[in-house]
């Protein structure tokens, strides 16, 4: 709770409801919110643990609109925060006192699709999955796939360059957006990419996405959509302990073979989720592999047997291979409902969001233990096995004096571990407010420096979601992770990771 | 021409002609010296930089220096098993920085993504002559602004790149071609959007002008039989559908991807939506020669008009052109580039500026140069 955020400007506050009137032309009817009980669902995204009611909200429905009052609020010297559906785990869209926040909500519409060129037209405020479910049946679907995907918008998967579990073999959202249209902070139109492939000059498209919102706000987005494959199995393999399982995740790559999916438990982890939901997850093994394969049928079954020998070769002592869709989808139910497990056994938790590279997973596991009877605090491991993303999630109780602190200290061990093994700090959740001040441990000056020149060719007075990514003053480094009191997820009806 | 050893090296001569006010030209192999107009720049190559700093195949991760050959990257990989998934191609001496700095990907660009999409990475010196990094060295990562994406395709014209860490891919133990004859512009679009379309996981798809439809098919040998089975069926109403020669197939696929053979002194890369492609084929001029790749999606267009009129065309389909090769006189009076819209040039401006505000990358190669002197001064 001690990430501080920029002190609100006196002047802007002072003028709050000339502010409102100004966006209430641009933005007739209910479109400008400011009364202040009104407020309230819109002060926190999903870092819950950091609130912040904004000075006003106001919800354009047309490209015009948005431009509009970025324009005036640019020529006034007003801060914006844009906000897709508030999913964000690491307060990308958490308002500012003295910010207008920014909702694209009402922007839902599917404007094209052209199935012959497998392209899709959007607006952002469509959710991730209703690009999928606009497809599907012509038999396509869009591959990026965050687990919060029934909620979060492609607007904002924009702005986070969002994962999913099957990021692997199918890119980030980076590699799946063809266009985008944004508006700058002074309210001018551009449009970055478009139905071709590769345009000339500079990727500006490419540096947009995932620029949690400081670059500018997007209204349109293409994407390309994929042919589904024609089916997809999964294996559960149980290995004694988690190196044997790095040791399979590595062999099974360097045998040529990349899995739609490939997850990784460690046994505290098998144990919370098999108790959460009972899905027959071997509980006498240290590490529990998910391995999902997709495409034609005879691929999928040769795919399969090459998994379950490298799996023996390695030291599998337990093998189940999927038998039908439904067992497929409950494999998937314990791995997806892990975080709600843990938050069950455990009153309050910080979930960590780094990547490694694969073959330091057994060096980072022991110092994570040694750690943990440090500090005193268990920890449970899920992990996206094919691309080294760990989630830790650290177990506390934050009615004990004291062990938030510890929590936190120890959180901000596991990332410094994360850098010093050669990786990084945020694999898929974002810098956001949550890991702004911990930059430093990843990027020199000279680089943050570079960065932020960026966000000045395009947001040279810095009023677009300021506070975010950029460490303001140089402090101590705060943590990576996500808030969790007493097991109340952000959005708990959303599976996570 | 200036030869720095290492990367401090490059750093001092940047910084030193950033100084002075000179102007830079970075130099990989020099395969494409002549893109872009005619111009006098000092040369910094870049070819001294050389050799691998790591690799290991299991993470699917490769650092090297940027004036490594693209021959040697790709036989390094190729031993191990493993490919640069977006299927750069140069000629002989084309180095990995300079490669990737053009931004070159081949036919299976369509399906595995282009150059931007493999480089995770780098250490760069920057106009300013500064060292910085940005990426990072594993494959899933969102720290930060993804600087590594305005470096892919950049010419030169942000920084120097003097490392580069790369996501490499295991390479399919099997690819077949199956190729379909006969087949006019229209046809032969609906035909590779057809099977791009379905699940038979095509991985890229081309067409020439005497009528040949090249569908791709690559992975494990069953897959890859399934998967031509199905193709035959599904193709059926595309004309005669077999399976071609590996041999033949390999000169195919080379006119298709670089545009070899292709008769003209005057050379265009369209880029279009895939569906706008037989109507430019249909607009060219008497005389010009093409040929299809991305399942339409890029056209090379060669001929002897030294006009316009390819752009203009390209530009009415929603598409762009880059000029590749033309006489001096031409390149001269006519951008490398397609010109970009008034906003999208300005930010495009500043954000050069972001990173060279001396302009000592500026060197007259490229039209948008001139842009950003008036823009930003």
């Amino acid at each position: 709770m001690s990430i501080a955020m920029p002190v609100p400007d006196s002047a802007t506050l002072a003028k709050r409801e000339r502010i409102a009137r100004a966006l209430r032309a641009i933005v007739p009817g209910e479109g400008v919110i400011d009364a202040p009980e009104a407020l309230t669902p819109w002060e926190s995204d999903g870092l819950t643990a950091y609130r912040q009611p904004p000075l006003l909200v106001v919800l354009p429905e047309t490209t015009a609109q948005v431009s509009a009052v970025l324009a005036w609020c640019h020529a006034e010297g007003v801060k914006v925060v844009p906000r897709g559906a508030g999913t964000s785990l690491s307060g990308g869209a958490l308002p500012l006192a003295d910010a207008v926040l920014l909702g694209l909500g009402k922007f839902k519409r599917v404007l094209d699709i052209d199935y012959e060129d497998r392209v899709a037209v959007v607006q952002p405020g469509v959710t991730n999955l209703a690009i999928t479910q606009a497809v599907e049946g012509r038999g396509f679907y869009y591959a990026p796939d965050p687990s919060s995907q029934i909620a979060c918008t492609i607007g904002g998967n924009v702005a986070e360059n969002s994962g999913g579990v099957h990021c692997l073999k199918y890119g980030l959202t980076t590699n799946n957006v063809l266009g985008v249209e944004i508006v700058m902070m002074d309210g001018e139109i551009v449009r970055l990419g478009g139905r071709h492939l590769d345009p000339g000059g500079l990727d500006l498209l490419g540096v947009v996405v995932g620029s949690e919102g400081l670059l500018g706000v997007v209204t349109e987005v293409t994407v390309r959509i994929l042919p589904r494959p024609e089916t997809a199995r999964a294996v559960l393999v149980g290995f004694p302990d988690a190196e044997q399982a790095g040791a399979c995740v590595a062999q099974v790559i360097a045998e040529g073979i990349i899995p739609a999916g490939m997850e990784m438990m460690d046994r505290p982890a098998i144990h919370a989720a098999e108790a959460f939901v009972q899905v027959g997850y071997p509980l006498d093994v240290g590490a529990l592999l998910i391995v999902e394969v997709d495409g034609p049928a005879a691929e999928c079954d040769f795919l399969i047997g090459e998994i379950a020998r490298i799996a023996n070769a390695n030291g599998a002592v337990t093998s189940r291979v999927s038998d039908g869709e439904a067992e497929r989808m409950a494999f998937w139910a314990g791995r997806k409902a892990a975080f709600p497990a843990v938050g069950r056994i455990s009153p309050d938790y910080l979930c960590m969001d780094g990547t490694i590279p694969r073959r330091r997973l057994p060096d980072v596991l022991r110092r994570m233990e040694e750690l943990s009877e440090e500090y005193g605090l268990r920890v449970a491991n899920v992990f996206h096995a094919g691309d080294g993303n760990l989630h830790p999630l650290i177990l506390y109780d934050a009615n004990v004096p004291g062990e938030l602190d510890k929590a936190e200290a120890f959180g901000a061990d596991i990332l410094r571990l994360c850098v010093a093994v050669g990786g990084v700090l945020t694999g898929e959740h974002g810098v956001g407010i949550e890991k702004r001040d911990l930059m430093p441990e990843m990027f020199s000056e000279a680089d943050l420096k570079q960065q932020q020149r960026v966000k000045c060719a395009f947001d040279p007075e810095l009023l677009l979601n300021p506070g975010k990514v950029f460490p303001v003053l140089h402090r101590c480094a705060e943590l990576g992770r996500m808030h969790v009191h007493h097991g109340a997820l952000p959005h708990p009806e959303l599976p996570r990771f | 021409m200036l030869e720095p050893r290492d990367e401090a090296d490059l750093a001092e001569i940047v910084a030193d002609a950033a100084a002075s006010g000179r102007k830079l030209e970075l130099r990989g192999g020099g395969t494409k010296a002549a893109f872009g107009a005619p111009r006098e720049a000092e040369l910094v190559s870049l070819a001294g930089l050389t050799g691998v700093v790591d690799y290991d195949p299991a993470e699917l991760v490769l650092t090297v220096r940027a004036g490594t050959l693209l021959s040697d990257v790709q036989a390094l990989v190729a031993g191990e098993g493993q490919m640069l998934a977006f299927e750069p191609w140069g000629a002989a001496g084309a180095t990995i920085g300079g490669t990737m700095a053009a931004g070159v990907a081949g036919s299976r660009r369509i399906t595995a993504g282009s150059a931007r999409d493999h480089l995770l990475g780098l250490t760069a010196v920057s106009g300013r002559g500064e060292v910085f990094v940005a990426g990072a060295k594993v494959v899933k990562n969102v720290t930060g602004y993804d600087l590594p994406k305005l470096m892919a395709g950049s010419w030169g014209r942000i920084g120097a790149m003097a490392e580069l860490t790369l996501k490499v891919l295991p390479a399919p133990r099997e690819v077949v071609t199956l190729a379909a004859r006969g087949l006019a512009p229209a046809a032969a679009h609906v035909a590779m959007a057809c099977a791009l379309g379905s699940n038979a996981e095509v991985s890229a798809a081309a067409a020439l002008a005497d009528g040949t439809v090249l569908l791709r098919v690559a992975g494990f040998a069953p897959s890859v039989a399934a998967r031509c089975a199905a193709l035959l069926g599904l193709m059926a109403g595309h004309g005669a559908v077999e399976r071609m020669d590996t041999a033949e197939a390999a000169l195919m696929w080379q006119r298709a991807m670089t545009g070899a053979g292709l008769a003209g002194s005057v050379r265009w890369d369209v880029h279009l939506p895939a569906r706008a492609a037989a109507a430019l084929i249909a607009a060219l001029p008497e005389g010009a020669e093409w040929a299809m790749d991305w399942g339409g999606g890029r056209v090379w267009v060669c001929g002897e008009a030294e006009d316009d009129a390819v752009r203009q065309m390209a530009a009415g389909l929603g598409g762009e052109a880059r000029l590749i090769a033309a006489p001096d006189a031409m390149r001269a009076r006519i951008a490398a580039f397609h010109p970009r819209a008034k906003g999208v040039a300005a930010l495009e401006a500043r954000v050069r500026r972001a990173f060279d505000p001396g302009g000592v990358f500026v060197t007259g190669r490229f039209a948008e140069d001139a842009d950003a002197d008036a823009i930003c001064a």
